[in-house]
């Protein structure tokens, strides 16, 4: 089988959650890239270093620049021509253009796999993983979403994958247009890679106190920052913060949970982290149900002394 | 300018999911059902809109549910919440998305909608399809992960919650937007609209009528719990914690 692997880069560097899809997709045969964007050179040579790829093929035109769906799933859609699956990474832009290719192509996606139990069948999670489905598709043509967490990265140097050009006549559709984006630099690790996270929740009270209370104790431990929904919804800090069912999926060596009640929602964003620290004043919080190490009592107590003597 | 929105009949997000003991998958039997979350989000967005909200306009809103006969209670909490009228596509098959979007393709080039208006992913079976099928299908914009939408007479700009941050995109109408936590936060319906909501029209259609074959392309061979954590240890205080995180050789 071939396969077609969505590169996610920032166009300059291709993202880790591509390497995870690698992976993925190389449980199902031969591994193929597809780089889509604006002066994407640097990114297609990298991609062409990733262990196990056979070509590349590159597509380089304004109307890919900001990967607007209506403008790639065509595009992928041409070269499923050859290819007999198409293989994302379960990011918000891989969420967004492989449904519309699935559907141009006449097949159900599989969303956010878990496993590769065979050519045709996967396994994945359902009701914010509180199950676990093994899915049989009998579509020729297979659209699949990749859960980063649950696939090692490829490695991303050794390989040696020629780079192809496409061509990209008529790109832009003229359905949508980019207008602008608030995306904030953050020198902490990206939640979906970070080894630690240290994440808050409502109990936080304030965007001032998270920042003065989780932040700290992030340097500390050099982690990434998360959050329940409720501390987004109350703007404590921003969206892309949310961990849970309904935002970012993360598996770190290290999470900890302060001041999280541990709904279901968030603890399918969690759960399989290897080691969950929970802090809550609650003994019977649903946290401490899967927490390795609990401390119940006052968060605001708790996180300015743990933050002193680590 | 008419707006659409389908809406689903899911497994209330407050009860825990029971897997079936023949592992055939999760037990609804006797357990509360209630709109997906995200399509409150995405007919109090509607509403809002008729109402002169986020931009002017819009006439009409229809809400739309594809399942068993059930699905008319979620139409009916639509219409109490303000939706003008709503079409129930009935059918007892488990409907996969990809034909959701066909019947939903079917019923926008009858209704000719400005706007149509899903949630981003329904919470059962968490596939986060349909609107971007929808779009793929009509060739439309889709503006998905909205958490805010401003309606202009021609097009539609959606701010949409991505993975580094919030990102905008202008769409031409007709348009796909699909609605993210942060939209806006759904208004109960009061008891007067629960009564006017009765009485608001409801036709009943079937995908029959709409001509899409509704048999699934994926077979579920078997739905387990996933492996359940341990519950670890409480320590008595700080000086605890460190040392349990320093023998792990978690401290920096
Ligand atoms: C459709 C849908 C999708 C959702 N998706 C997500 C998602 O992706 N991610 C997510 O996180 N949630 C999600 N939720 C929301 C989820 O159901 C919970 O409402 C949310 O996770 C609660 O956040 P919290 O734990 O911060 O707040 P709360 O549940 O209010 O918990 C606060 C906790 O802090 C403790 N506390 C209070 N004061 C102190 C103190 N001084 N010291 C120590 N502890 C203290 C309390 O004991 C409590 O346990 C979703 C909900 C819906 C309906
Ligand atoms: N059976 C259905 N009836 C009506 N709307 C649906 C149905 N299934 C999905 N949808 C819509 O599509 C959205 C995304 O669902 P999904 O792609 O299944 O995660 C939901 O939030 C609904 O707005």
């Amino acid at each position: 089988m071939k396969t077609l692997v969505w590169v996610e880069h920032d166009g300059g560097s291709v993202k880790d959650a591509t390497l995870s899809a690698v992976t993925a997709a190389s449980k199902l045969g031969e591994v193929h890239l597809l780089v889509a964007g604006q002066g994407v050179d640097a990114v297609a040579q990298a991609a062409a270093q990733i262990a196990g790829v056979g070509k590349v093929h590159v597509a380089d035109d304004a109307a890919f620049a900001h990967a607007l769906a209506e403008n790639v799933a065509p595009l992928v859609v041409e070269l499923m021509g050859h290819h007999d699956a198409f293989v994302a990474p379960a990011t918000t832009s891989g969420k967004n253009i492989a449904p519309r290719v699935a559907a141009l192509l006449d097949v159900m996606q599989i969303s956010d796999i878990l496993s590769v139990e065979g050519e045709d069948t996967f396994t994945r999670p359902i009701y914010a993983g509180n199950a676990i489905a093994t899915v049989q598709t009998s579509d020729a043509k297979k659209v699949i979403t990749v859960r980063t967490t649950a696939f090692e990265k490829a490695a991303a140097t050794g390989g040696s994958g020629t780079v192809e050009a496409v061509a990209a006549s008529g790109a832009d559709k003229g359905v949508s247009t980019f207008v602008g984006s608030e995306i904030a630099a953050n020198a902490r690790p990206e939640l979906t890679s970070a080894k630690v996270i240290v994440s808050g929740g409502r109990a936080l009270g304030s965007g001032e106190k998270f920042r003065e209370l989780i932040e700290p104790l992030a340097d500390k431990l050099g982690a990434g920052v998360g959050a329940s929904r409720a501390a987004v919804d109350a703007g404590f800090v921003p969206n892309d913060y949310q961990v849970g069912q309904t935002g970012k999926i993360v598996a770190p060596e290290v999470y900890v949970a302060v001041g999280i009640s541990g709904a279901i929602q968030h603890l399918a964003g969690m759960k399989d982290s290897k080691i969950i620290v929970a802090i809550n004043k609650d003994e019977d919080a649903p946290i401490f149900q899967v927490a390795d190490i609990g401390l119940v009592g006052d968060l605001f107590k708790i996180v300015p002394e743990l933050t002193e003597k680590l | 300018m008419k707006v659409l929105v389908p809406v689903k009949r899911v497994l209330d997000y407050n009860v825990k999911p029971r897997v079936k003991a023949d592992g055939s998958g999760v037990d609804l039997s006797n357990v509360k059902m209630s709109m997906n979350p995200f399509d409150e989000i995405a007919v109090e967005e509607a509403i809002r809109l008729r109402e002169g909200k986020n931009g002017g306009g819009v006439t009409e809103v229809i809400a739309v549910s594809v399942g068993e006969q059930k699905c008319t209670e979620t139409l009916r909490t639509a219409l109490a919440m303000g939706a003008d009228r709503a079409i129930l596509v009935q059918t007892d098959e488990k409907v996969e998305p990809l034909a959701v979007a066909k019947i939903l393709k079917a019923i926008a080039d009858e209704e000719g909608p400005s706007l149509v208006i899903l949630g981003k992913q329904a919470i059962d079976d968490d596939n986060n399809q349909t609107g971007q099928m929808l779009a793929g299908l009509t060739g439309w914009g889709q503006g998905t992960f909205a958490s805010k939408v401003e309606l202009a007479p021609d097009s539609v700009t959606v701010t949409r919650e991505v993975d580094g941050g919030l990102e905008t995109e202008k769409l031409t109408l007709p348009a796909i937007v699909t609605t993210d936590l942060r939209l806006n936060e759904p208004r109960y319906a009061s008891l007067p609209n629960i009564m006017k909501a009765k009485s608001k029209p409801l036709s009943n259609k079937t995908p029959a009528d709409y001509g899409v074959d509704v048999t699934p392309r994926i077979k579920t061979l078997k739905v387990v719990e996933p492996g359940k954590r341990q519950a670890g240890v409480k320590v008595a205080d700080v000086d605890e914690l460190v040392n349990k995180l320093t023998v792990l050789g978690i401290r920096k």
